[in-house]
């Protein structure tokens, strides 16, 4: 019925198993809508949230969204800054996930505040010393500057392309291409950054608070670079899953290899970097406080010091040395493992720096406060992921977000009867002629 | 009159609170209560929803009885200055400015207009200062007539805290405006919970002003952020280098630790890290 949307030289299920799909998301996002529009009316009274946790299961979703869609603005960078051609095979699903994934965060945060009816207080009044601002001005542009990114892909559709206005619209709009990865990684680097720097300027809270560069704590240096790592683990993790629900090869190997090696030595850099500030915190800046690194771990039964040896040796040490290797990257289980790895890092990574700094107590009077989110706050951070299923379900279905998946999955016009006989065979195995990665 | 503003000696409001002398009996904190038009609920049971400019905690030495020893300690918002003017914990995150450092007074504003609710304020405030307005305001039957006028209830979804009851001193100021007389007198201005604590713990006044007890009783030093010279004065957190201008005193040596974090075995007070 919809044949007449489907990119030419792909095949995608029938119209009644894709609408099935989409209803079974949309029953998800529908819960999350109802828990959005009850914190909204009712207020953040809704939530679980108090006040030693001001921050909490929302910040921390916000962080983690913008941390794993870091995949758009990196593969950009590589794509059209430093020329790796082969990215070109996986950066329009990049840039998709990087859309979910910012506007996701947009959302949220417009749930998050007391007052949504007066967010845009933080452009109008804004306070130019503080992280948050910086953080809402880049976040706002750099979504901008996707949504650019993301429009080209739309005007691809078939039936789109044959309007010569949009067809010329988007052939512009990939040439000067290059100017708005550009654009898109310098807003990144100040936003990805600047999320960091919310929790690392917190002088108040020296589980949070690091020193750095004029106004930029090490922790803004640190959130771009493990976005900068992460962020194309989980642009790989998506792919992965949407070839095992489609059961298609969709981007080949090569460029995932290609991403996989970048990714694993960035990762592998952070890691190192992450390593020396943990020990210069624990041993020269929090004691200067009058805090040990366990006063930081103990007493509590959830933020033991195994958060940290978690987040850096399980999520940080290991998934590095796979992805380094050729024969960890080409090796499917271990490029799963260390692509889970590498997103369950940064996320972990974004939950200390939300919920553990709210734990901890900083006057020596204060006890460890624990918290628990409400299911109107679990359903409004499961919204996201929903609404994620559902465009990444849609522009699958109607655009032609894998350029290689004609290529990889060649239909023949045959017979019907041989066509049929054709579609239960495995897909050709192409790989044995593609070229190894470029690098 | 901007003229007029700029040469004049800014004050640095703060207040000093003598920790031998308080009881614990909470009049500091219903007097609060009731001055601020400070929210409450039928069940207040959870402290940790319950909104209290002025919270008295209860410490204790920790050891066994008959050694047993425990100190109350009445704890309003701290109008930290920071390192440097104004470079408070709370003012120098907020990304709307609508909390503020007054130069003039030293007093950090809460403006409840403009703030919109993103609660990083809260989060910056190692003192559990501020408080989140989870639910609309909803008063008992005829309380409304016993609100004060000089100080507007919050609405849901801003966050409010102690503003060592700023309308008292606007209203001080007016007065003496009206009067010709360009400094105002040392009790002309003091806050509801001064006022109302019967074991006279509290005592509040201008900490540049030389004449004022908080500054005979406290001497900040200016030299090194206002640390206080007499050796029974401490300030919560002061190594954090928050700059409070909430005074405690104490003769007790292990309620003036309890003050701040110290390793194990650390005789001597380090050097406050300086936060750019």
């Amino acid at each position: 019925m919809d044949s007449a949307l489907i990119p030419k030289g792909v095949k995608r299920c029938p119209l009644w198993q894709f609408l099935l799909f989409i209803g079974a998301a949309g029953i998800v996002l529908l819960w999350g809508v109802y828990a959005m529009f009850l914190c909204w009316f009712k207020g953040l009274n809704q939530t679980n949230m108090n006040d030693y946790y001001g921050f909490a299961l929302w910040i921390w979703a916000d962080l983690a969204v913008i941390a794993v869609g870091g995949g758009a603005f990196f593969t950009g960078l590589l794509r059209y800054i430093f020329g790796k051609d082969a990215l070109k095979n996986i950066i329009n699903y990049a840039v998709l996930i990087g859309f979910i994934c910012y506007s996701s965060a947009l959302l949220i945060l417009a749930i998050d505040i007391g007052q949504p009816l007066r967010g845009w207080f933080i452009f109008w009044h804004a306070n130019v010393h503080s992280m948050l601002t910086e953080v809402a001005f880049c976040l706002s542009c750099y979504f901008g500057v996707l949504t650019i990114e993301y429009i080209p892909l739309i005007l691809e559709n078939r039936q789109i392309d044959k309007v010569p206005f949009f067809h010329h619209l988007g052939h512009n709009m990939h040439e000067v291409m290059a100017v708005f990865a550009a654009t898109g990684a310098f807003l990144s680097f100040f936003h990805q950054g600047s999320l960091g720097g919310v929790a690392g300027v917190l002088f108040g809270r020296p589980f949070a608070f690091r020193e750095g560069i004029f106004i930029w704590p090490w922790t803004f240096f640190l959130f771009t670079w493990s976005a900068a790592a992460c962020g194309p683990c989980f642009t790989i993790l998506v792919t992965k899953i949407t070839e095992k629900v489609v059961g298609k090869k969709l981007v080949k190997d090569y460029a995932i290899e290609l991403l996989a090696k970048i990714s694993g030595w960035m990762l592998l850099t952070y890691t190192i970097a992450k390593f020396i500030d943990t020990w210069y915190w624990a041993t020269v800046l929090a004691p200067s406080q009058g805090f040990t690194l366990m006063d930081f771990y103990t007493n509590n039964p959830l933020y033991g010091i195994w958060i940290l040896i978690t987040e850096i040796a399980i999520c940080g040490l290991v998934p590095a040395a796979i992805l380094m290797t050729p024969k960890g990257r080409k090796n499917p289980v271990a490029l799963w493992i260390a692509i889970s790895l590498a997103v369950a890092g940064v996320c972990l990574n974004r939950w200390v720096m939300v919920l553990q700094i709210m734990a901890v107590p900083v006057m020596t009077f204060d006890n460890w406060v624990l918290y628990f989110p409400s299911w109107q706050e679990v359903a409004t951070t499961i919204l996201p992921v929903a609404y994620g299923v559902i465009l990444i379900a849609i522009s699958y279905r109607y655009l032609p977000v894998f350029p290689n998946e004609a290529e990889l999955n060649p239909i023949e016009p045959l017979p019907a009867e041989e066509a049929e006989e054709k579609s239960v065979d495995p897909p050709v195995d192409l790989e044995l002629e593609l070229k190894p990665a470029e690098a | 009159m901007k003229e007029g503003r700029t040469h004049k000696k800014f004050q640095k409001f703060g207040m000093v609170i003598d920790l031998d002398k308080c009881t614990g009996c909470g009049s500091c904190m219903v007097a609060c209560m009731a001055e601020n038009n400070v929210p409450f609920r039928k069940d207040e049971s959870n402290k940790l929803l319950s909104i209290t400019w002025m919270r008295v905690y209860k410490l204790t030495n920790g050891m066994p009885f008959p050694k047993i020893d425990v100190c109350y300690l009445p704890r309003p918002c701290m109008q930290c200055e920071g390192q440097h003017e104004g470079h408070s914990p709370c003012v120098s995150v907020c990304p709307a400015i609508a909390t503020d450092y007054s130069m003039e007074s030293g007093i950090v504003s809460q403006i409840y207009t403009r703030c919109f609710g993103c609660r990083y304020c809260m989060a910056s405030c190692p003192y559990h200062a501020r408080y989140f307005n989870w639910w609309d305001p909803i008063w008992p039957d005829g309380m409304e007539k016993y609100l004060s006028p000089n100080v507007s209830p919050r609405m849901r979804g801003v966050v409010e805290k102690c503003s060592f009851c700023f309308h008292r001193y606007q209203l001080a100021k007016d007065r003496a405006f009206m009067e010709g007389r360009p400094e105002l007198q040392e009790d002309e201005y003091q806050t509801a919970c001064t006022q109302a604590c019967p074991a006279g713990a509290i005592t509040f006044g201008d900490l540049n002003n030389p004449k004022h007890t908080v500054s005979k009783m406290a001497e900040p030093d200016p030299k090194h952020s206002g640390r206080p010279k007499n050796p029974n004065a401490f300030r919560l957190l002061e190594r954090l280098g928050t700059n409070p201008k909430v005074y405690y005193l104490s003769s007790r040596e292990w309620v003036r630790r309890a003050g701040d974090n110290y390793l194990k075995n650390e005789k001597k007070v380090k050097k406050p890290v300086h936060h750019g």
